[in-house]
């Protein structure tokens, strides 16, 4: 069988889900596509599982309420057991990088981490994954009775329903208890689309020069074209915008149809954020910024001039 | 406590990257301590300083002889001494967690910290596959940290947000950007550094086979348009890139 961990939050599937299902149809690997929910009150999300696995296994408990990576690794790799999985899919999301090393030493199997895309070769499952910030796609490969995969986020088209529903199966889970003791929680909430399922970002790097700059030319914008909200760490840095915006390395990884770079230089480390955008669009006054190597549509100018222009153009 | 801090050696960020054949070559490359694994020695010389009752720090590194550069930041940073597993083989983070694991129970650590990601690999496994092995918790993408005998608090990032968290020792911390700002090593701790122990230990003593085979290694070489438009008049700079937008590139209704 082959084991894919759902991902879902406020009572819905999640995309990476269905890229997972995607990815897991393209390894060719053998046996039926099963996704396995875990979570409290994962009813509904359950029924939307069922309409792209062939079977979908249930942990409804309260104590799957709150996610905790050693939790998590206990349910996948029992259950990755049980069912004599070979291959086990987990999403390439924080959580899921997070703990999907776990299960793969529970298991004792090899980890191919942040799989872009998946393929047999014989015996072998082989995947690509990006190296060296981004800048490198590397081919791995690994054998073994079971395998343990994470998949990057937005590298496989989300997959369609079947054309019948899969069984589900309430499970049995012997899980451990958690040893961290989660002190207090802020989630981001941000009343715009979210950065990793946005079509279009504006991002703003220092160059946008205050904060208050930032509020009318980077959102000003934003809110004008239906776009996220993205920022440099040198931005975050200097306390303009919330971590939850940064775009990059420690940041986040995003891969929009337009990313639109209003004064960011284009650090390596931004890039390997962001650099896999279908369009990069940038704006900078300096003809030299590395921004422009990697851009489609580049504008060398005044973001103080340009972005107004831009803002009043895209009202029209 | 006994801190054990892992340290691996990357490729300057701003360095070419080049291939030969079918791997990255990093010869004549400018290699660095990695700013991650940095963060966490910084964290565990800061801990120390800020009072927690820290036996010993030690630093480990698994690679091949010039790993040893790392080795000596981290010394003149401050650690008090350091392991390295000498080797060319490239270990995966599965793997290599099997060694991690061995030398943290022959030292006695009870605390591992080190980067949140590879800047060469761009992995985030060898945290949680050594918290694994060893049967311990782990807190990954860690900002903040303090230590009040062996419970340690502190905050680190999740999918949603960000969370507060306690958790007795034995732990393993992935460190990032917001956790510390490393200090630079000064020229006497340079020197002090030097006289220092840096073990040197055979790969055989830890028998571990690589589990992941690496098959091939491109450069990423996406071609991108490059069009420029003239940014002199500001009016018409805006409306030509909306026209792209909307026309050519269909990104923008
Ligand atoms: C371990 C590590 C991790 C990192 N992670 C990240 C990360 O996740 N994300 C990230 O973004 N960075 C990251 N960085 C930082 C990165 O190296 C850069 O410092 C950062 O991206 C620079 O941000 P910036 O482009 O906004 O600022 P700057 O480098 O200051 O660039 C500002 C740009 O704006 C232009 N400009 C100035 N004024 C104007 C104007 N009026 N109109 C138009 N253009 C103008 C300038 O020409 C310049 O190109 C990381 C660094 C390290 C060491």
């Amino acid at each position: 069988m082959i084991l894919i961990v759902a991902e879902h939050a406020g009572g819905k599937l999640g995309k990476a889900t269905l890229e997972m299902v995607t990815a897991a149809r393209e390894a060719g690997r053998e046996g039926p596509i099963t996704l396995l929910v875990l979570g409290q009150d994962v009813a509904a999300v359950a029924t939307e599982a069922a309409a792209v696995a062939d079977q979908v296994l249930v942990g409804d408990l309260p104590a799957l309420a709150q996610y905790n990576p050693e939790v998590w690794a206990a349910a996948v790799a029992q259950i990755a057991r049980e069912g004599e999985a070979n291959t086990v899919l987990i999403g390439g999301s924080r959580s899921g990088r997070e703990y999907a090393p776990r299960v793969a030493v529970k298991l004792d199997a090899p980890y191919l981490e942040d799989a872009t895309k998946l393929s047999v070769n014989g015996n072998a499952l082989q995947a690509q994954r990006y190296t060296y910030l981004a800048r490198v796609t590397e081919t791995v490969e690994a054998e073994g009775p079971v395998i343990v995969v994470t998949v990057k986020p937005g590298s496989f088209a989300p997959a369609a329903p079947a054309s019948a529903a899969g069984e589900q199966y309430d499970i049995e889970l012997d899980l451990p208890t958690p040893r961290t003791e989660i002190t207090g929680k802020s989630v981001e909430k941000t009343s715009r689309v979210a950065l990793t399922e946005a079509d279009v970002i504006v991002t703003g790097g220092r160059g946008v020069g205050s904060p208050e700059n930032f509020a009318q030319y980077v959102e000003g914008l934003a809110d004008n074209i239906g776009a996220g909200v993205g920022a440099t760490r040198a931005v975050v840095d200097a306390g303009w915008r919330p971590y939850a915006e940064q775009v990059g390395q420690t940041g986040k990884t995003v891969q929009p149809k337009a990313y639109i770079a209003l004064g960011v230089s284009g650090a390596v480390q931004h890039l390997s954020g962001m650099g896999k955008s279908k369009n990069i669009i940038a704006i900078n006054k300096d003809a030299e910024a590395p921004i422009f190597k990697v851009a489609d549509y580049g504008i060398v100018g005044d973001v103080n001039q340009i972005v107004p222009a831009l803002i009043a153009a895209s009202k029209k | 406590m006994k801190i054990l801090t892992l340290v691996r050696q990357v490729p300057d960020a701003e360095a070419r990257i080049k291939i030969n054949g079918q791997s990255v070559d990093l010869e004549g490359t400018t290699l660095v301590i990695d700013g991650m694994d940095e963060y966490g020695v910084e964290e565990a010389l800061r801990l120390r300083e800020g009072g927690a009752n820290v036996e010993e720090i030690v630093a480990l590194a698994v690679g091949p002889k010039k790993v040893e550069d790392a080795l000596r930041t981290a010394l003149a940073m401050g650690v008090d001494r350091a392991i390295h597993v000498e080797t060319n083989e490239r270990y995966d983070a599965v793997a290599l967690s099997r060694i991690v694991a061995q030398v943290a129970g022959a030292e006695g650590s009870d605390l591992i910290l080190l980067g949140g990601q590879e800047a060469d690999w761009d992995s985030q496994a060898l945290g949680a596959a050594s918290a694994e092995r060893l049967g311990w918790p782990q807190l990954t993408w860690t900002n903040e940290l303090s230590a009040d005998g062996d419970t340690l608090t502190g905050r680190h990032d999740v999918d949603d947000g960000n969370e507060g968290f306690k958790v007795a020792l034995p732990a393993v911390v992935t460190a990032q950007q917001g956790l510390n700002e490393p200090r630079y090593p000064t020229l006497p701790n340079i020197m002090k550094a030097k006289k220092k122990e840096l073990r040197k230990d055979e790969p055989s003593t830890y028998s571990v086979q690589p589990s992941v085979k690496y098959v091939n290694a491109e450069i990423q070489t996406r071609a991108r348009l490059n069009k420029m438009i003239d940014g002199k008049d500001p009016q018409a700079a805006a409306e030509q890139l909306l026209d792209l937008l909307r026309n050519e590139a269909k990104v923008l209704a």
